[in-house]
């Protein structure tokens, strides 16, 4: 605090000369363009085409090339892929996946699930903005409908997978914000014995129980 | 990343073309509709009271006097929350702009409808009562606090007949009745039983009742000047044009501008000075426990402030409503016989004189808006300091200055005059400085003005 009068005409001077300055300043940031690029509405390009092409985002699965192995679902370290696989009823050679549900709320985009697979039917994209007033709508269903497993020839040297995104895309570009999320059954009445090992596949498990699992050619799931 | 960005927008569809001129539209009908539909009643019915339609009987005349005084009252009212709202959202723009950043651009054209979505949100609130809460002392502090600031309007000026009473004591009416913010804060304090709320109501109260001093004393500088505490009356007194307002005929009266001005700052909590509802140590001060309605007055009142204090600044010090070149006279000619309807030319005298009062106000408020955005939150110990110890002092300088001066004033009218030229001179150049030191701010980037993507 002022002592005598020079200190105190120097903290008037010193509040004069600082408003005087600090005022010019803010004037001078109201005369600029805004930095900030206005997302997503002005951004020249979606912002997810503009990202790395390595970028982890929601996973794909190309069902064309799937082999139903599960080593994505067994890779998963916090199982938020089911997978459940079911004999063809026309055809008892034929497997089909009945369901593939990615639990995307849950995933932690490590990408472990993407290393073993063998055809890499299962990869990262760039997608990333699926906002939605129902969090079961970010359990991706890749099998809504049953589709057969992949038999890979012996001699293949590729695997015929459609670009990267191209399923994905059209999937959420389709989705109102406010969809309502897929309907799960209630979790199976399963003994005592199955305890937590079978309870414990929340979120996506929920559908372990789902519309095809009344089927009566249901294989064993129980993996050690 | 810079190459794909810099690819053009896409077209947008005329679906979105239709949509977007839809929402302009919407919000200019509100943001010119609005106040424009208020300044016109205003115009209206202020000058009701001196209208006697020829024929009537007494209790006919009263009783139009007496609606119309009702209706204006709502009108009045109505005004305030509405310029609060739209002082919301102006300040809400700059302060991004200032920020580098857009701000609020969702609602409407340029984000104008925000105002009006929060407080249909607030409105929706649940509305809350503490448990440990005084009930009836906290559901009467919002009162107070909104009573306080509608009363005002009773005395603040539009333009040259455009008053709802010029009250022989308008000045001080206004000092009186905004001490009742003070009482409904130190009630929301005290009645929420929180210790935030009681800290905000209390730094209120001591910074409250400190700045009625420096105001108080400042305030009356224009009234030596004027001799009079009627409003009406002080801008009577000076002149149209910058040389002959009261800031500038007189150099104490210029300290005492600044002097009055940031003690108005200090008593609506603004910043610098709003450590009442300081959110880094207090959440909100007296208004945490707070929720819905009750929340949206104490809202209302603290940014329909900002009107209220720039006009009484621009009431004392910057000349009011006088429109350069029209003289009072002007107006009795226009007016014709008394209690006849007024002719044309007076309406459209009005409607001038009260743009340049809403003019001279709203420069006002983006003066106060721009302080907030610049300066930081001082310290308890710093506020009392520079109320007690720089302010005061200053203010009685002023005061007892302004005594000498009328007294130079008297023996050589030209004192005033040249004075007025004098500090005009100086303002122009003050101005060209500053806006040169903002250009070579905006330049020492590398960067330039540009105003566009609001």
């Amino acid at each position: 605090m002022a002592q005598n009068v020079r200190a105190y005409a120097a903290a008037v001077g010193t509040t004069v000369r600082s408003i005087w300055h600090g005022m010019s300043v803010t004037l001078s940031y109201l005369l600029r363009r805004p930095v900030t690029i206005q997302y997503p509405d002005r951004t020249p390009l979606p912002v997810r085409d503009t990202l790395p092409s390595r970028y982890r985002g929601f996973l794909e699965v190309d069902a064309a090339i799937c082999t139903g192995c599960q080593a994505c679902e067994r890779a998963c370290p916090i199982n938020c892929i089911a997978i459940t696989l079911e004999k063809d009823p026309t055809n008892p050679k034929q497997r089909l996946v009945t369901q593939f549900d990615i639990d995307e709320a849950k995933c932690m985009y490590c990408g472990l699930c993407v290393e073993p697979c063998p055809t890499g039917s299962i990869q990262h994209t760039r997608e990333f903005e699926a906002s939605s007033a129902d969090l079961r709508t970010l359990t991706f269903r890749w099998a809504e409908e049953p589709f057969p497993v992949y038999k890979v020839a012996k001699d293949a040297t590729y695997y015929p997978r459609v670009p990267l995104g191209s399923i994905l895309r059209p999937m959420l570009e389709a989705r109102r914000w406010d969809a309502r999320g897929p309907e799960f059954l209630p979790p199976a009445e399963t003994p005592a014995s199955a305890g937590p090992a079978g309870g414990g596949r929340a979120g996506a498990s929920r559908g372990t129980g789902g519309p095809a699992s009344s089927a009566p050619q249901q294989e064993s799931e129980k993996k050690p | 990343m810079s190459q794909p960005l810099a690819q053009p927008l896409a077209e947008p569809s005329p679906a979105s073309k239709r949509r977007a001129r839809g929402v302009l539209g919407l919000t200019l009908a509100v943001g010119v509709g609005l106040p424009g539909a208020l300044f016109g009643l205003i115009v209206a019915l202020s000058p009701l009271r001196t209208i006697v339609p020829a024929g009537w009987s007494d209790g006919e005349v009263f009783l139009l006097h007496a609606v119309g005084l009702v209706v204006l009252a709502v009108v009045l009212v109505t005004f305030g929350a509405v310029i609060s709202g739209m002082s919301v959202w102006w300040e809400m723009r700059v302060s991004s702009r200032m920020q580098s950043r857009v701000g609020y651009n969702r609602v409407g054209a340029g984000g104008f409808l925000q105002w009006i979505a929060d407080a249909v949100k607030l409105l929706l609130k649940e509305d809350l009562v503490p448990a440990e809460a005084d009930g009836v002392l906290f559901r009467a502090a919002p009162y107070f606090v909104i009573v306080g600031f509608a009363l005002t309007f009773v005395v603040l000026p539009f333009g040259q007949s455009l008053i709802a009473a010029d009250l022989d004591v308008g000045l001080f009416y206004v000092l009186s009745v905004t001490a009742l913010v003070v009482v409904g804060i130190l009630l929301a304090g005290w009645s929420s039983n929180s210790k935030w709320s009681l800290f905000g109501g209390m730094r209120s109260a001591a910074q409250v009742i400190s700045y009625e001093i420096p105001a108080g004393l400042a305030a009356m500088v224009p009234v030596l000047m004027a001799g009079s505490l009627s409003m009406q009356t002080i801008i009577q007194r000076q002149g149209a044009w910058p040389w002959q307002w009261n800031a500038l005929t007189n150099p104490f009266a210029l300290v005492a501008f600044f002097v009055f001005f940031i003690a108005q700052l200090a008593e609506g909590n603004r910043t610098p000075f709003d450590l009442p509802e300081a959110e880094s140590e207090l959440v909100a001060g007296y208004l945490s426990e707070y929720s819905s309605f009750r929340f949206a007055i104490y809202f209302l009142v603290e940014w329909g402030n900002l009107w209220v204090m720039s006009a009484v600044a621009v009431t004392l010090f910057l000349g009011g409503w006088q429109v350069p070149g029209v003289g009072l006279d002007v107006y009795e000619a226009a007016r014709g016989a008394a209690g006849s309807i007024p002719g044309l030319g007076w309406w459209g005298l009005q409607v001038l004189s009260m743009l340049v009062f809403v003019a001279k106000t709203l420069f006002l408020v983006n003066v106060i808006i721009w302080i907030r955005w610049t300066l930081p939150r001082i310290r308890v110990d710093q506020m009392m300091s520079l109320c007690w110890k720089y302010l005061v002092p200053f203010a009685f300088v002023c005061f007892v200055g302004t005594l000498f001066w009328q007294l130079l004033v008297t023996a050589r009218p030209w004192a005033a005059l040249a004075t007025g030229v004098a500090l005009t001179g100086a303002g122009l150049v003050a101005t060209f400085f500053f806006l040169r030191l903002t250009l070579r701010n905006v330049s020492a980037v590398g960067d330039r003005v540009d105003l566009t993507n609001w």
